[in-house]
């Protein structure tokens, strides 16, 4: 393929990844590497790297709305950064050693999860806000959020849980370029029992200061092809900016099912390709 | 909440989205450059062959960059990228400064460790 069609395919793909996953709130990563490597033949370690870049750009993208609402708790945030970051340092040097094989494996699980988690619906708050417990206390972690145009007092509980948690999404993002933000969130809501909102927006500041902390690595290690960065990363702010703007009016629920179907089928693609030594 | 903490977020909030305009400028320019060069050029990336030297440090991007080569462009437009969430934190850490708050200007600072960290083994 010419070089102008080659990176016209590549935005274009890009473009509809960022789109559905600004939608189904999955982020743009977790389709974009199985396609890069299944339909456009690049080398997993360049998809994965091109990947990481866009999970940068939406991150930061998104986060410029969100941080004017007063949702983002930045000492939740930072804390749990501690995790993630050291956790990608080590997932993007465990990177270079794993094979393609493992590493198409291991994409494949993950997007089986991400699958289940669009199919099975939308997950809101676990419950009411909690009082902190006594290291959540000593963190000072506990906030206020706006609930109808009052603010809403909540707590944080189970602090080292969370950590752990945030630390395995961390060298997830790490190994396979990307946001790991489902598992961050499941973190946030389900263990620190941080309400469901608070909980999705920390979790998109976190995930471009993690990706930030491997993609350093990554670039040493010349997983970062500016030729294919370039239509990828293009195409996925382009197609994340466009899904935020018609979210509100869009029938999410059948999306989420169709989106969670073609990942599911992906992660078939992946498993299988890796078993028999394919990608 | 106090008026500095206000500032700062709408600050933080400016900041990210000056950073990621013009991370999206720079690879643009650099992606037109290319494609005005190279546009019927075969392309393939089946087999991983790492990127040259001077893609893979920062000083070898600035270089290839301020000769205006177009795959050096892009190279910094990704790198103003990934020092927007950098900046973020570093922003954070003055906010809990500015707070008095040693504990979180603390973790603040350790994040910003980690992450100078991973740009040092860039370069």
């Amino acid at each position: 393929m010419s070089a102008l069609l080659f990176t016209f395919f590549v935005w274009l793909t890009a473009a509809t990844a960022g789109f559905l996953g600004a939608l189904t709130g999955l982020g743009g990563g977790v389709v974009l590497v199985p396609v890069l490597t299944l339909a456009f033949g690049v080398d997993i370690k360049y998809a994965i790297g091109a990947s990481l870049v866009s999970v940068i750009a939406t991150s930061s993208g998104a986060a410029a709305a969100y941080v004017r609402e007063g949702y983002t708790n930045i000492r939740i945030g930072i804390l749990l950064e501690v995790a993630t970051t050291l956790g990608a340092i080590l997932g993007a040097f465990l990177a270079a050693y794993l094979s393609t094989h493992v590493l198409a494996i291991v994409f494949g699980l993950v997007l089986v999860h991400s699958a289940w988690r669009s199919l099975s619906g939308n997950h809101q708050d676990a419950g009411p806000p909690v009082e902190s417990d006594a290291l959540a206390k000593k963190l000072r972690l506990a906030g206020s959020y706006p609930v109808e145009g009052k603010r809403q007092e909540y707590g944080v509980r189970n602090v080292p849980a969370g950590f752990s948690l945030m630390f395995g999404a961390g060298a997830l993002s790490g190994l396979l370029g990307i946001g790991a933000g489902v598992i961050k969130v499941i973190a946030m809501d389900r263990a620190m029992k941080i309400p469901f909102k608070v909980s999705t927006t920390t979790s998109n500041f976190m995930i471009g200061v993690t990706a930030a902390a491997s993609a350093g690595v990554y670039l040493g290690r010349g997983y970062i092809e500016p030729r294919l960065a370039m239509p990828v990363m293009l195409g996925v702010l382009g197609g994340a900016f466009l899904g935020t703007k018609v979210l509100i009016k869009a029938k999410v629920k059948s999306l989420r099912l169709i989106f969670g179907g073609v990942v599911l089928l992906l992660a078939v693609e992946m498993i299988m390709n890796g078993i028999r030594g394919r990608i | 909440m106090g008026m500095t903490d206000r500032k700062l977020e709408l600050l933080v909030g400016n900041l990210l989205r000056v950073g990621v305009l013009a991370a999206a400028f720079m690879v643009g320019l650099g992606g037109a450059a290319y494609l005005a060069h190279h546009h019927s050029e075969r392309v393939s990336y089946k087999a991983f062959q790492s990127e040259s030297a001077e893609m893979r440090t920062v000083p070898g991007i600035w270089h290839a960059a301020l000769h205006f080569h177009s795959e050096g462009l892009i190279q910094l437009g990704l790198l103003i990228l990934i020092a927007t969430p950098v900046a973020r934190v570093a922003l954070a850490a003055i906010g809990f400064y500015l707070e008095r708050d040693r504990l979180y200007v603390g973790v603040s600072l350790f994040v910003l460790a980690v992450l100078v960290y991973s740009m040092m083994h860039a370069g």
